[in-house]
Order: structure tokens, then C-alpha cells, then sequence
């Protein structure tokens, strides 16, 4: 288990880190989520012990690591960039860690090669590392230099390397960012069976929300240096916690729609059924969620039509001149653009967020209906 | 006329390659090979005609204290100044690099004073180090007698001249290979320094041996080759503040070149000696291309 206990971390006048506290159960898949800046690759550098916090601790496994270097805490860390090595093969790429902790100096030189004791320590870790790139799968890859490998054959070799030591955490630093669309999905379903087959906590950072969503157990959503929500992928989507999670989280763009200043909801949603709140808010609504339906509460007119396949993407200019985003199955036909059409939405799915402070009103719901 | 697609392609690659090329035929190739025919001949400068003399130019060259005396110097000076300049430009580069997180302005002055030397003219530098290494006036010597020592003529005796000489040549070539050195050191990326710490490999020693070194390799061969070919090519000190004496003690081939050629308008022979010279640099050359450069680019 670890436990990030209220750290803060600043350079110079920017507050990079401002009193995070998380937890992550042992074994289980935890992913930072956040746009660039947020921070989140800061705090894996804290857990890695390659920064050091200004306030607040880090404990694992109940055991605080504060004063401890990188190589006592045994985490593994899998870079954006890979940070192979370019001078060595792909083989000592893997057996460094091994050869750094297990060997001594004697061992690692060319003299570990003549004495019989230092040739049995190498030819155990060698084995090792065969094993490890097996499991991985680039045995046929050992004898070569990064610089003749893919990007996707790269990343194995960084996890074989963070593999092969068997440390207690995984920190995982935007390791799918630099590989193509068909092969990021190929590697999120092999990192999570990693997972799975090690039992070891894993700490994924990734900017996307996709990623974090569908690899992780828990979510830390952050932004600005702080959490704004820590949850299950299915908390953060369906009860984002404020309006700027809301925003980030969802394959679609969510849409907002603010009501007047004097308070209470945008009059396009008065046939929805969500209780109007006294104050002034902002609804949040799913394009997802908000589907063309005879008797829908919602009118407007039809202005645009994106066809993707199993969805269609609508654009709706309601009275007021908002735009509204919808959705509807594949099959839907639509009519002509410009005319009237009608939309639904289950009160369930429309988020109320107070206009000033951008959290989540929960009060909303309370007795509302479907209507839809 | 409108030309086709591939002959205006053609036109502008001649165009663009040209005229250094032409100028490079004329200044470096022909020369060379007109000093290479030379070297087999007795022509004097001012004279109206020369013999081909074949081999007697080199024969002398191996026979001759003096022109031996040239080569091994040549061969000894560079033997301290290359190691001893590359090691020390290293050391600067990574004691500046490190200071340089700490306190930025202090390392930019201590930069800009060791890259002084570089910048200044050597001519002119050489008659300060005259001044600093005069026998009885210098600096150097006067803070030795302060000491109660009483300090050697740096320039002026026979056994000390050339190591004098390497020590103002490493002086000089030191700023030099530091600022080469520092920027390489910039050009590693910080990924690899983090993921060596996680490694095992974070202690200073492994670090450089695991990271540093390794991803310094061109950077190193690029600074080797300069200051062998700066090594080789010592002139300006010599000529300045001993004139390859005393007796010859700080003689070196360039010096021996000029002298042959220029003083005693011995063309054929400093010619001869030119080509000893060029062959040595193309060699420092050869090797960079045939051998090293395999072994220091990973890809």
C-alpha cells in the first residue's frame, strides 16, 4: 500500500504540489490523470525518491520512504521516453539493475569473466534477463541497441527492465504517449494483465483520459496541483465532482449551459424534471446522454450531422442560440438539417454545478423523475 | 527554354556545392599536390631551375638530428598536450556543469575566464606568458624566490622548454574543449540520469561510467581529433617566445616547415617536411572516420 500523506511541493514562488494526499491499496492499478503542469509527473518523481516534498510524506507499505534513496524504496519506473540506455545492448539494458544491486565492482569488470565465483553471479542474472524478455516477449531482441528497436519494442524493454528487479511499486510516466493508436491499445491491455500477474501496486501517470479510465482501478483527476477528484473511472464519470473534472473526463466533450445570474436552472431545461436550485448554476450534459426523442422536453432546431459509424454526432441551436451536442445510434436517420427536432435527457445524467465555485450540487437529484 | 525538372534539380545542386568545391581544388588540393611534387626536388625560392632529387629530401629528414629533433618534439608535445587538455576540459565541463545548478552567475564568470584564452589573440597572450615566465623579472619566479625557492628558466633551458610550451598549449586548448564538453553534457537528457538513480547506478562514480561517459562519445572523439590536429599544428608560442631554441630544444615541424621554407628558402625540403605533417593529420583524420566513429554513435 501507498500512502501519499499531504505533500506539497513548490520551486521557487510555483506551488507544483499543493497538500496531495492518495491512496493506493497494494496491488492495485492507481492512474494520475491531468492535463500538462498539473503536477503529476512531480509526485511520481516524489514516490520515486527523485524529488525530494517540502511538507507531507510518503509511505510504503506503512513505512515512511522520506529519507530513503531511489534504489532503497525499489520502485521501477517506465519513462515517456523510454531512457534506454544507447550504448548498451538490449540484454545489458535489462541485467543493469541486476548487475548495480547483485554484483559487486569485480564482478562487473572484465575480470567477472576469469573467477569462477564472479562467472556463476553473471550467468545467474543472465538467465534472468532471458527469462524476464521472454515474458515480455523480445528474446530474439537481446543482442540488439535501442537505437535499432521500435518504439513499441523500446517499451519492452523498459518494462523488462523494471520488471526483471521485482520491485514493490510501478510508476508508469506516459509510457503509451509516444506509441501509435493500434499499438497504445495493444500495451494498455498488457500492462493491466502485468498488473494483474504481478500483484504489485502500479501508479500510471497519462494525460489521457481514455488510458486512465479504462486501465485503472482508481483515478486521481489533477489539476492545478491539487486533486480535484479521487474515485473509480465510474465515480469520475458519473458524479464528477466539480465542473472542471466534468470537463476533463468523457470521450465527448461535455457540454455546459449556464443559467441565468438571478439563479435556477437555463429555461431550455424547465421540462427536464431537475429540480430548480435558488442560486446561480451551470449544467453540465453529456452529448451521450442527450438523445432525439418525440416528446422530448428539449427543442431545437438541427444544424449539423456528424456520421461516425455506430454514432451520430448533432449539433442543436435551441431558441436561445445555445448549442446543444446530442447523440444518436448509428441507425438514427436523420431529418433534413434546419429542422425542428426534439431531445430527451434522464434527469439522472444532467450535472448541476454552482456558477462561482464549479462544484457539484447534489440536491438536484433528490425526487426528480425520468421523464425521458 | 524551359529546362526539365530534373536538369534545373541538377543546375541547383551545382550551384550550392560549386563554388566551395572550386575553391577548395584551388586553395587545398592543387597546393597539396604541387608542395608533394615539390618535395622530391631541390628548388630553392628565387631560383630559375630544380632538380628532382627523389627521395634525398625525406632521406635527410630521417638522417638529420635537426629534422628528427622536429618530429619528436612535435610527437611529445602532443603526447602531453592531447590527454592532458581533453582531461582537464572534461573536469572543467563537469565541475562548471554541476556549479552552474547552484549558483549560475559564479559558473558563467568561471566559464567566460576559462574560455578567455580561446577568445584572445595567441600572439599577443604568448608575450604575457613571456613576461609571467621571465627568469628573474616573471611573476612565477619572483612569488618562487618568495618562497625561498629559486625557479628554473622556464623558456631558456633546454630540458624545460617544450614541457613550458605544453603547459601554455593545454592552457590555451582547455577553455576550448570545456565549452565542447559542456555542451554535450547539456545534450543528455535528464531521463537517463533518473532512470540510472533507479537503477542502482545513481552514485557519482557509476553515474558517469553508466551515463555520462557513454553519451559523451562523440562529443569526446569530436574534441580529440581538434585538439590532436591543434597539437600538431603548434606555432604561434614557439615562433613568439623561443624561435625553437634553445638549440633546437622546442623545435616542432610547422616551426621546422617555416624556417626551411621561408628563412633559408629551402622549398623542396620544406615541402617534404609539409607532407610528414599532413600525413600525420590525416591520419588523426583516417582514424576518426575508419574507426572511432563506429564505436561512438549507438545507432
Amino acid at each position: 500500500m501507498i500512502e501519499i500523506d499531504a505533500v506539497t511541493r513548490c520551486f521557487g514562488e510555483n506551488t507544483v504540489l499543493d497538500n496531495v494526499s492518495l491512496v493506493a491499496e497494494e496491488g492495485s492499478f492507481l492512474a494520475l490523470l491531468g492535463p500538462s503542469g498539473c503536477g503529476k509527473s512531480t509526485l511520481l518523481r516524489l514516490i520515486a525518491g527523485l524529488d525530494d516534498p517540502d511538507a507531507g510524506c510518503v509511505r510504503i507499505k506503512g513505512r515512511d520512504i522520506s529519507g530513503l534513496s531511489a534504489v532503497e524504496r525499489n520502485v521501477a519506473m517506465v519513462f515517456q521516453s523510454y531512457a534506454l540506455y544507447p550504448h548498451l545492448s538490449v540484454a545489458e539494458n535489462i541485467g543493469l539493475p541486476l548487475a548495480m544491486r547483485e554484483l559487486s565492482r569485480i564482478d562487473r569488470s572484465p575480470l567477472g569473466r576469469v573467477f569462477p565465483a564472479s562467472r556463476q553471479r553473471r550467468s545467474d542474472t543472465q538467465a534472468r534477463v532471458k527469462k524476464v524478455a521472454a515474458s515480455v516477449g523480445i528474446s530474439d531482441l537481446l543482442d540488439r541497441k535501442p537505437g535499432a528497436l521500435s518504439g513499441g519494442q523500446k517499451q519492452r524493454v523498459a518494462l523488462a527492465r523494471a520488471l526483471v528487479r521485482d520491485p514493490s511499486v510501478f510508476l508508469l510516466d506516459e509510457p503509451l504517449s509516444n506509441l501509435d493508436a493500434k499499438l497504445r491499445v495493444q500495451m494498455r491491455a498488457e500492462i493491466v494483465a502485468l498488473n494483474r500477474a504481478t500483484g504489485r501496486t502500479f501508479i500510471h501517470v497519462t494525460h489521457d483520459q481514455v488510458e486512465a479510465m479504462s486501465m485503472a482501478d482508481r483515478v486521481a483527476v489533477m489539476l492545478g496541483g491539487r486533486v480535484a477528484q479521487f474515485g473509480t473511472p465510474r465515480e469520475l464519470y458519473e458524479t464528477p465532482s466539480s465542473r472542471d473534472v466534468a470537463a476533463f473526463v468523457g470521450t465527448h466533450p461535455i457540454t455546459f449551459v449556464s443559467g441565468p445570474k438571478s439563479g435556477g436552472l437555463h429555461p431550455i431545461f424547465h421540462g427536464v424534471g431537475v429540480p430548480s436550485p435558488s442560486g446561480p448554476v451551470v449544467i453540465g450534459i453529456r452529448p451521450e446522454h442527450l438523445t432525439p426523442a418525440p416528446q422530448g422536453p428539449i427543442t431545437g432546431r438541427l444544424h449539423n450531422i456528424e456520421y461516425q459509424g455506430a454514432e451520430v454526432l448533432l449539433d442543436v441551436i435551441c431558441d436561445t442560440g445555445i448549442t446543444l451536442r446530442a447523440t444518436a445510434t448509428g441507425d438514427w436517420q436523420p431529418p433534413t438539417p434546419g429542422s425542428e427536432i426534439h431531445l430527451a435527457c434522464a434527469p439522472v445524467h444532467m450535472h448541476v454545478f454552482d456558477a462561482d465555485s464549479g462544484a457539484r450540487l447534489e440536491a438536484g437529484h433528490k425526487g426528480a423523475a425520468s421523464c425521458a | 527554354m524551359r529546362l526539365s525538372r530534373k536538369s534545373r534539380s541538377v543546375l541547383t545542386d551545382i550551384w550550392l556545392v560549386g563554388p566551395a568545391t572550386c575553391a577548395m581544388i584551388v586553395l587545398i588540393f592543387i597546393p597539396v599536390i604541387i608542395v608533394a611534387l615539390m618535395s622530391f626536388t631541390d628548388y630553392q625560392f628565387g631560383a630559375r631551375s630544380f632538380n628532382w632529387v627523389g627521395w634525398q629530401n625525406y632521406i635527410v629528414m630521417l638522417t638529420d638530428p635537426t629534422a628528427r629533433h622536429a618530429v619528436t618534439n612535435t610527437l611529445v608535445y602532443a603526447a602531453i598536450v592531447i590527454p592532458a587538455s581533453i582531461f582537464l576540459g572534461l573536469i572543467v565541463a563537469l565541475g562548471l556543469h554541476h556549479l552552474a545548478l547552484k549558483t549560475p552567475r559564479f559558473a558563467s564568470g568561471l566559464r567566460a575566464a576559462y574560455f578567455l584564452p580561446v577568445a584572445a589573440t595567441l600572439v599577443a597572450m604568448a608575450v604575457v606568458w613571456q613576461m609571467l615566465l621571465h627568469p628573474s623579472l616573471g611573476l612565477l619566479n619572483q612569488l618562487l624566490a618568495a618562497m625561498g625557492q629559486q625557479g628554473p628558466a622556464w623558456l631558456s633551458d633546454r630540458g624545460l622548454v617544450l614541457y613550458t610550451l605544453a603547459v601554455i598549449g593545454i592552457w590555451q586548448s582547455v577553455g576550448y574543449n570545456m565549452v565542447l564538453f559542456l555542451a554535450g553534457l547539456a545534450a543528455i537528457p535528464s531521463d537517463l540520469y533518473d532512470a540510472a538513480e533507479l537503477d542502482g547506478a545513481g552514485s557519482g562514480w557509476n553515474r558517469f561510467w553508466t551515463v555520462t561517459w557513454p553519451m559523451l562519445g562523440p562529443t569526446t572523439l569530436f574534441v580529440t581529433v581538434i585538439t590532436a590536429t591543434g597539437a600538431f599544428r603548434v606555432f604561434e608560442t614557439v615562433a613568439t617566445l623561443t624561435k625553437g631554441g634553445p638549440a633546437f630544444a622546442s623545435d616542432v615541424l610547422v616551426y621546422a616547415m617555416y624556417r626551411e621554407g621561408f628563412v633559408y628558402f629551402k622549398a623542396g625540403y620544406s615541402s617534404a617536411l609539409t607532407i610528414v605533417f599532413f600525413l600525420l593529420v590525416l591520419l588523426v583524420t583516417a582514424l576518426k572516420f575508419g574507426i572511432l566513429e563506429k564505436k561512438v554513435h549507438y545507432k
